[in-house]
């Protein structure tokens, strides 16, 4: 025991120890092409099943794989945007039988990957280093029949090859990523990149981004990796950070009581919230990965991907930082949530056109979750213009702001459809005498200095206009009658 | 003949590799065959390649890059047609046992 | 008569083409039963071809350049709703849904596909007695073995059954049986003709290529299957000049080589006669000839039978049971799966199959896989010398004439020794042909192999016309 508590860090850990977890991931993405990877079927979602099928996809004998130059740019796309070396590449065949393959092979990237050495940073500044992203293919899907199901009691299953072919990227990071909600940090700015460069749909539901999870946990100050498992079938951000929490939760719980954790496969069931082992690193298959001989190694020329790069999009981190820097009193999550949504070309234009940063950002993080519709830069710069003016309430703004959401135009002409017309300040002055006399109490405590009842008076204010009155406007009004 | 290269355990585990099954006798024959063979090409033992870069293609030829245009698909009943077993425009298959590797 | 001959009766409308091809598939029904050249005769579907021509040429449009012309195809050629087995158990009912790229090209050029020809199960052997559907006879001596695997294409040719066949040459295939029948057979430069469809053995080997009576055929053939194709990556994308318009050129003051490597040890006395006439009939052509060698082609096979095995063992994976042709059942897919190979795939299919899984498992890769390639390269490179220094090259195509059937069947390694003349060119991807010439002490045709660079069919087949005048 104790040599293995030497090699092994954590094991056998008394109950107080500090634990840190290492994370690497795989993500799978399938390119937005719209032809499969080696021929020319359709690269579509759904579909009556074995209906984009082609010599080539069925693996039919004597059909012969053609790269699709598509795929090949949108991977340079990606590992321009992963700064990634772009370099010389060799398809590989990865042999293994298995039904949803047709060729009873896989055609991929093995020692010779199109993408090396890049790094992805995340919204915290954080980088992550990027070892590989290569190109695949991808395989077709088996539904198991009888026994709920369910893989190991089905009865039989059923083999549609429509998405036999479907061009993959693999990205594979360094196992740099220090717990679940960094994980899903970086999975969530992954996705941004592969959406913003137009690479893939990212849409994890329809599993046209899959990711795999290499967890290992060791005591806090470690400088060794502990022995990792991977973790299969995580399908939705959620379930990659509870996938992530309950498997190193287990391997802590199982070097803790003095058990060496077993290089393994495991698979997430989002049912039970558990990992569940699926087979050993003894068990690993000999794939015979040798070079593809109907392949000839690629080589993009220099030219290609130098134009590739000028082509390229602004990436998320980029607009994170022009966003910031037009809105600097912004914190940097809702800056990094407006680039999610992307909205940040809203928010710059209606900036730049006049709009005051911090009241243009609060619309856009708090009023446009569903989407910015008919809205343009320019109604919103003008809402947050006669916000400022004191002509709009934040709550008349955000009615307002749906309706310019809803069918566009100007917000002069939505306030007025909805009725609301700045108060007259005679009217105001007069409103709030009437509630000073009516709370003489408050009143006087208000005026030895009880802060909290200017929200009293607002409030009151508020309630005997509906809320047309401006608070700002109210707050100022009540100080000047202190005096 | 020198050497035995390849053993009868070796064979097994390579057919199973395979997802081949011999009898005892073919085993028995392929395991001599195999390793008279593996004898055969030991002569190039004696070369000195170090130096010698490996070749995948014989001749340099340019790579080959197809645009993104789709073509025809298969005909689903057609293929079906061939298929050993098919059902619900699927090909059907006993039980797999597990995931893939 | 000949290719160029019938389609030039069948374009002038001296002759239609539908009493060629009747008058061939006669000669096969007489015939084919003592020799077994064919899987599958397509009668009907023939004579339909034929009527089209012929409706084609009454309609004053030309077919093509092999109009009429009766064509037999291995059986590892893909033709749409023609069975196409490779001689194969687990490919018995298989009708592939397209059909390959020289199928399509012979077609537009006019040609009629009478069937399709024996061969060993998936190209694998030198004798076409790997066949699940039994040997194929030699026309010459219906004892002997035609050669393989295309020895059901070369004995098609050979019986006068088609003037035309085409084959598959991945370690000689074409040029064994061509040489072992008496009849020409064209390994083409790798990527010059399309292997779009050709059941893959060894993809950076395979070629396809004609089997004719005529150099001139062959001529007319390649000219027809060759050039460009999108649809196979290692496809030479720039189209080459034809070769039929220079056979007439000669071969004076050409450099000739005779390989002594593959012409010295272990090659039949009369066999090695034959190739002596050969090389006195180029000299009297004007060609020098001297001695060269290539010292790395003696290890040819070794890397041969290491290279080929390897990615026959991944070719033939996809033989699973699961989308077409044979099934066994099983209480599971694995289960099925080997059930379904080990029934289907005959020895020399599994040995091929274990070496090269075995050549490429963990552990091994570098041993075997991996050194076969630096072999590859080696010879790669004494040829790349040798071509400073000549044109061409001759040496004989196969050690002997053809072997009684039975002989080597029980002895995979004699068996293997027969491609030792024949193997070196794949490996380089370099044009070699064998042209018939003259007979052994037997009375059985021996061949000649031609081989030039890449690309340098036109010379090699300049050399291949005087040699076949010279007879």
């Amino acid at each position: 025991m104790s040599d293995e508590a030497q090699t092994i860090p954590g094991l056998g850990a008394p109950a107080d120890t500090e634990w840190e977890t290492v994370v690497g991931l795989e993500v799978h993405a399938e390119l937005a092409t719209a032809t499969k990877l080696f021929s020319a079927s359709p690269n579509r979602f759904g579909g009556e099943p074995n209906t984009h099928i082609d010599p080539v996809s069925l693996g039919l004998p004597g059909s012969l794989p053609v790269l699709n130059e598509k795929a090949v740019e949108l991977a340079i796309r990606v590992g321009l945007a992963l700064n990634c070396r772009i370099q010389p590449s060799v398809f590989a065949r990865k042999n293994y039988f298995y039904p949803d393959m047709p060729k009873d092979f896989q055609i991929s990237q093995y020692d010779q990957p199109i993408n090396v050495d890049g790094w992805l940073e995340l919204p915290s500044g954080k980088r992550v280093g990027i070892e590989r992203a290569h190109l695949e293919e991808d395989t077709g899907k088996t539904v198991h029949i009888g026994g709920g199901g369910r893989i190991h009691e089905a009865g039989y299953s059923l083999v549609d090859y429509n998405r036999a072919g479907v061009p993959l990227i693999e990205i594979v990071g360094h196992p740099e990523l220090r717990s679940a909600e960094e994980a899903r940090q970086y999975v969530s700015e992954l996705r941004s990149i592969l959406v913003a460069v137009g690479a893939s749909d990212g849409k994890m539901e329809e599993g046209s981004l899959r990711v795999d999870c290499n967890v290992s946990v060791r005591p806090v100050g470690s400088d060794r990796l502990g022995t990792r498992c991977e973790i299969k079938n995580v399908n939705s951000l959620r379930s990659l950070g509870r996938a992530i929490e309950y498997e190193a939760r287990r391997q802590i719980d199982q070097l803790t009581s003095g058990q060496a954790i077993e290089q393994q496969t495991r698979h997430w069931n989002e049912d039970d919230g558990r990992t569940h082992a699926l087979r050993s690193k003894e068990e690993d298959y000999d794939y015979r990965y040798f070079p593809e001989p109907d392949l000839l190694p690629l080589n993009p020329s220099t030219e290609w991907v130098e134009q590739i790069r000028h082509a390229l999009p602004a990436l998320p981190r980029d607009r994170r930082m022009n966003l910031a820097e037009a809105a600097p009193s912004v914190d940097i999550d809702n800056i990094a949530l407006a680039v999610e949504r992307s909205m940040d070309e809203l928010a710059l234009a209606a900036i730049s056109g006049g709009g005051a940063a911090e009241r243009v950002m609060t619309h856009i993080v708090q009023n446009l979750a569903d989407g910015s519709g008919q809205l343009t830069p320019e109604a919103l710069a003008e809402l947050v213009g006669m916000e400022e003016a004191g002509e709009l309430t934040a709550t008349q703004a955000k009615k307002v702001l749906a309706v310019l959401v809803e069918g566009g135009g100007s917000p002069q002409d939505a306030a007025q459809t909805l009725g609301f017309e700045a108060m007259d300040t005679d009217e105001l002055e007069s409103l709030v005498d009437s509630l000073i006399a009516e709370h003489a109490d408050e009143w006087s405590r208000f005026c030895d200095g009880d802060a909290k009842l200017t929200g009293f008076f607002v409030g009151q204010v508020m309630k005997a206009t509906q809320g047309r009155a401006d608070g700002k406007a109210v707050t100022q009004l009540l100080n000047s009658r202190r005096g | 003949m020198g050497q035995q290269r390849i053993t009868r355990a070796e064979c097994a585990h390579v057919a199973a590799l395979a997802r081949l099954e011999l009898t005892d006798e073919e085993l028995d024959r392929f395991t001599g065959q195999l390793d008279e063979l593996l004898d055969h090409v030991a002569e190039v033992e004696a070369l000195d390649l170090e130096a010698l870069p490996p070749t995948m293609h014989a001749l340099p030829i340019a790579n080959l890059l197809r645009p993104d245009t789709p073509g025809e698909v298969l005909d689903r009943d057609e293929v079906l047609a061939q298929a050993p077993f098919a059902e619900d425009g699927q090909f059907r298959v006993p039980p797999v046992l597990g995931e893939a590797p | 008569m000949t290719a160029v001959e019938i389609a030039a009766a069948v374009r002038s409308g001296q002759r239609s083409a539908r009493s060629v091809v009747d008058e061939h598939l006669d000669v096969i029904a007489g015939g084919d039963a003592d020799i077994h050249a064919f899987n599958l005769v397509a009668a009907d579907q023939a004579r339909a071809r034929a009527d089209e021509i012929d409706g084609a040429v009454a309609a004053g449009s030309d077919p093509g350049p092999l109009a009429g012309v009766p064509v037999a195809l291995k059986d590892n050629l893909c033709t749409r709703g023609l069975a196409t087995t490779c001689s194969s158990r687990i490919l018995e009912d298989w009708a592939p849904p397209y059909d390959a790229s020289v199928v399509e090209q012979l077609h537009n050029a006019g040609a009629v596909v009478v069937g399709k020809t024996n061969m060993d199960e998936f190209a694998m052997g030198s004798s076409t007695e790997n066949s699940a559907f039994g040997p194929t006879c030699n026309p010459c001596d219906t004892s002997r073995v035609p050669g393989g695997s295309s020895g059901g294409s070369a004995a098609a040719v050979a019986a006068g059954f088609a003037p035309v066949a085409l084959g598959s040459d991945t370690g000689g295939s074409i040029r064994q049986p061509a040489a072992l029948c008496g009849v020409v057979g064209v390994k083409p430069t790798y990527g010059l003709v399309s292997r779009y469809g050709l059941v893959a053995f060894a993809s950076s080997l395979d070629q396809i290529g004609p089997f004719t009576t005529t150099v001139a055929d062959a001529a007319a053939v390649l000219d027809v299957i060759s050039g460009p194709d999108a649809r196979d990556s290692t496809s030479i994308s720039e189209p080459q000049p034809p070769v039929s318009h220079t056979l007439a050129d000669g071969i004076d003051g050409l450099r000739v080589g005779v390989l002594t490597e593959l012409s010295g040890n272990g090659i039949a006395p009369d066999v090695a006669a034959q190739l002596q006439a050969a090389v006195r009939a180029l000299e009297s052509a004007g060609a020098s000839v001297a001695e060269a060698s290539a010292p790395a082609a003696v290890y040819g096979l070794s890397a041969y039978y290491l290279i080929a095995p390897a990615e026959a063992s991944s070719n033939l994976a996809r033989y699973d049971g699961v989308r077409y042709g044979l099934r066994v059942d099983g209480p599971s897919t694995p289960d099925m799966n080997t059930a379904t190979r080990s029934a289907g795939f005959g020895d020399e299919v599994k040995r091929r199959i274990m070496i090269g899984t075995y050549a490429l498992s963990a552990g091994y890769y570098d041993a075997y896989y991996g050194k076969a390639q630096k072999v590859r390269t080696l010879i790669i490179n004494d040829f790349a010398s040798v071509w400073e220094r000549f044109d061409l090259l001759v040496s004989p195509t196969s050690p002997t004439t053809a072997f009684p059937l039975g002989e080597r069947t029980a002895d995979p390694m004699a068996m293997y020794m027969s491609d030792v003349c024949t193997v070196p060119v794949n490996l380089t991807g370099q044009a070699a042909m064998s042209v018939p010439y003259g007979v052994g002490d037997d009375g059985l045709p021996v061949g000649v192999q031609i081989m030039a660079p890449a690309l340098g069919e036109p010379v090699m087949f300049r050399a291949a016309a005087v040699l076949e005048a010279s007879l």
